[in-house]
């Protein structure tokens, strides 16, 4: 069975009503089974993020932490993301990148592309996310099949995160020397999904969806995975995003599969959050996903606020990205400190911080910054 | 003293490299402990980045025995051990091959079948496996120098959930046996040296102790009580007194 029937299971699951009816009891029972691979079902992962879990926030995040210095010890892994085209033809409501916003596009040479791993590489960072916007006219599967070798040179994992593919694309892409795959499925309540995604390939629904799965078939050794909070009902997107992780877990056990929690900026086009995830909905997002999978890795990004991130690091985050341009060459080649090229970002960071920064904030935390975990030998 | 292909060692507590809170913990932590070897995951090297490296922080006294973590399969883990070895690491490797990303489990086929390679390519391979009298014969037979049978899985810090069919491999292997993974307290290593095991590795107890040295000390006098202990022919507990030959001492009447 595909991802997609299951989440077709839930699309009509009155998520409100249980909510309504979890007690603390629930929580309670279901905190006590956490501590193993596999303990945790489904309906624990609903008691975990329910409004009466809100009360336990500590006991559960004892538990998180433990878990995850049991699997991950006192490190936490850096990536950083490279933009190289944002030129798109889809029409998602919430992103500056989308078809309708007028703004000049851009998109890297080769050489610039060079230029801008040369600079990243000089940071310490060893691995890459690189993102595309969906326009595969403009950037062709030579192109990106060129750019994921070429980045092999600088980096030890190239990771990617661009628009669904076919196997076989991702075939290819994997053989140049690429290793990870991120996929948001932005929201994944069908009919709301259909409402910011009016136009382009993405208001294909089922296509993205089984992307993971595609991905994983076609050799990536890792996913990632999560929606864009902000769109749908937070806690029942945290349960589809937290269910489809443990999908993937079982139906490919060799391969690594983490989560994200990007929460919706004002920057990120016209729409505005129809529901805001707070502070304290991310850390019990964050919890009730480390309690339901005990092995996952939990990606934050620069998106969050520097203060925030220094905490997130005792409650079960495993990587984080730093020193982050989200800008197309935003980090040598069209950047305006260097140039006078205005390029637009698509989404505004929070944590400014370069990466010598975070790093000594992780070590002041007392972790490990790991800048090398992987290399395609 | 516990010999592994051409090295002796006096030390029977092996290390590991991952999960410390900073690399510089290591140095010290192996000063503590005595251990003489310790293992690094090879995916984690970066021979370009000076203080990142991770073998700048190791003493030259100590044997690198470089892993294979990563690998899926046989294959991978060989590329891995010869990379290892042309980077300078030695001629040690740990064979690790996980397909199962949830409980992180060792896949014996395809270690056997990486060991049986690298052991004719010269390496002393010490493949990490799960706890089958067979596949710690098939090693023997494959030219591995020790079998490391796992005592649970991987950073659950469970002891010896393998008992068991650890003790029947100790009882059977011609291999020194190392119990690998699992073992979260001193008292689990004194055990498993007291069972009959050669030595043993522990990472993630260390690694995650809130003082990793002193962890490592705790865990060596573990490793010495347990060790002394096999050797020292312990009358076993028994449950009642024993009447010398009850059923048959009428024969010598
Ligand atoms: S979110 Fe991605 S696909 Fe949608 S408009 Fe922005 S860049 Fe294009």
């Amino acid at each position: 069975m595909s991802f997609f029937e299951i989440a077709n299971q839930y699309q009509d699951f009155d998520f409100a009503g249980y909510f309504d009816g979890v007690t603390d009891r629930d929580v309670g029972a279901s905190l006590a089974k956490a501590g193993e691979i596999n303990r945790l079902n489904e309906y624990d992962l609903l008691n975990l993020l329910s409004p009466a879990a809100a009360g336990f926030l500590e006991p559960m995040a004892q538990k998180a932490r433990t878990l995850t210095l049991q699997y991950f010890g006192r490190t936490i892994g850096l990536y950083a993301p490279m933009y190289i085209s944002d030129f798109c033809s889809n029409h998602c409501t919430y992103c500056g990148f989308n078809a309708k916003t007028g703004f000049p596009r851009t998109k890297l040479s080769l050489e610039e592309i060079e230029a801008e791993a040369k600079a990243i590489a000089d940071l310490g960072i060893r691995h890459i996310l690189v993102l595309t916007g969906e326009a595969p006219a403009k950037t062709p599967m030579d192109y990106l099949e060129d750019t994921v070798s070429l980045l092999t040179r600088y980096f030890s994992s190239v990771a990617l995160e661009m628009f669904p593919m076919e196997e076989e694309a991702y075939r290819r892409l994997c053989r140049a020397g690429a290793d990870s795959l991120t996929v948001y499925q932005e929201v994944y309540e069908q009919g709301l999904y259909k409402s910011v995604h009016p136009k382009g390939p993405k208001s294909d629904y089922a296509f993205r969806l089984l992307t993971p799965e595609r991905g994983a078939r076609a050799g990536f050794r890792a996913l990632n995975i999560g929606p864009l909070f902000g769109i749908g009902e937070p806690k029942a997107e945290a349960f589809m995003a937290g269910i489809h992780a443990r999908y993937l877990e079982r139906e490919f056990p060799d391969v690594e599969v983490s989560l994200s929690l990007p929460r919706m900026n004002p920057v990120d086009g016209g729409m505005a959050p129809a529901h805001l995830l707070d502070d304290a909905g991310f850390v019990q997002t964050m919890l009730a996903w480390r309690l339901f999978m005990p092995r996952l890795g939990i990606n934050i990004s620069t998106r969050e606020s520097a203060q925030f991130r220094d905490r997130l690091i005792h409650l079960g985050a495993t990587r984080y990205s730093a020193g982050s341009k989200t800008d197309v060459g935003g980090y040598t080649v069209r950047n305006p400190e260097r140039t006078n090229c205005d390029t637009t970002v698509q989404f505004d960071i929070t944590d400014t911080r370069s990466v010598d920064q975070v790093t000594q904030m992780i070590r002041e935390s007392g972790y490990q910054p790991v800048f090398k975990d992987w290399e395609i030998f | 003293m516990l010999t592994l292909g051409p090295k002796t060692f006096s030390s029977r507590l092996l290390t590991g490299t991952g999960k410390f809170a900073s690399k510089t913990l290591i140095a010290p932590m192996l000063e503590a402990s005595g251990s003489q070897m310790i293992t690094v995951a090879l995916r984690r090297v970066d021979p370009g980045a000076d203080q990142e490296n991770i073998l700048s922080h190791i003493p030259d006294t100590v044997t690198l025995l470089p892993n294979t973590s990563g690998a899926r399969t046989a294959e991978e883990a060989v590329r891995i051990a010869r990379i290892a070895r042309a980077a300078g690491c030695g001629d040690f490797i740990k064979i690790e091959v996980i397909q199962d990303m949830q409980y992180l489990l060792p896949e014996n086929y395809e270690t056997l079948k990486a060991t049986e390679i690298l052991a004719r390519e010269g390496f002393t391979v010490l493949p990490y496996v799960m706890a089958d009298i067979n596949i710690a014969r098939q090693l023997h037979d494959a030219g591995a120098a020790a079998v490391m049978p796992l005592g649970a899985p991987i950073g659950s810090n469970a002891g010896l959930e393998m008992k068991a069919m650890i003790r029947r491999i100790i009882d059977t292997s011609k291999l020194p046996v190392i119990v690998d993974a699992g073992i979260g307290k001193p008292s689990q290593a004194a055990e498993a040296m007291e069972m009959g095991a050669d030595a043993v590795l522990v990472n993630t107890a260390i690694a995650t102790a809130q003082d990793p040295a002193l962890a490592g000390r705790a865990f060596a006098k573990a490793v010495a009580a347990g060790r002394m202990a096999c050797l020292c022919g312990l009358a076993g507990a028994q449950a009642g007194a024993s009447a010398s030959s009850p059923l048959t001492g009428f024969l010598r009447n």
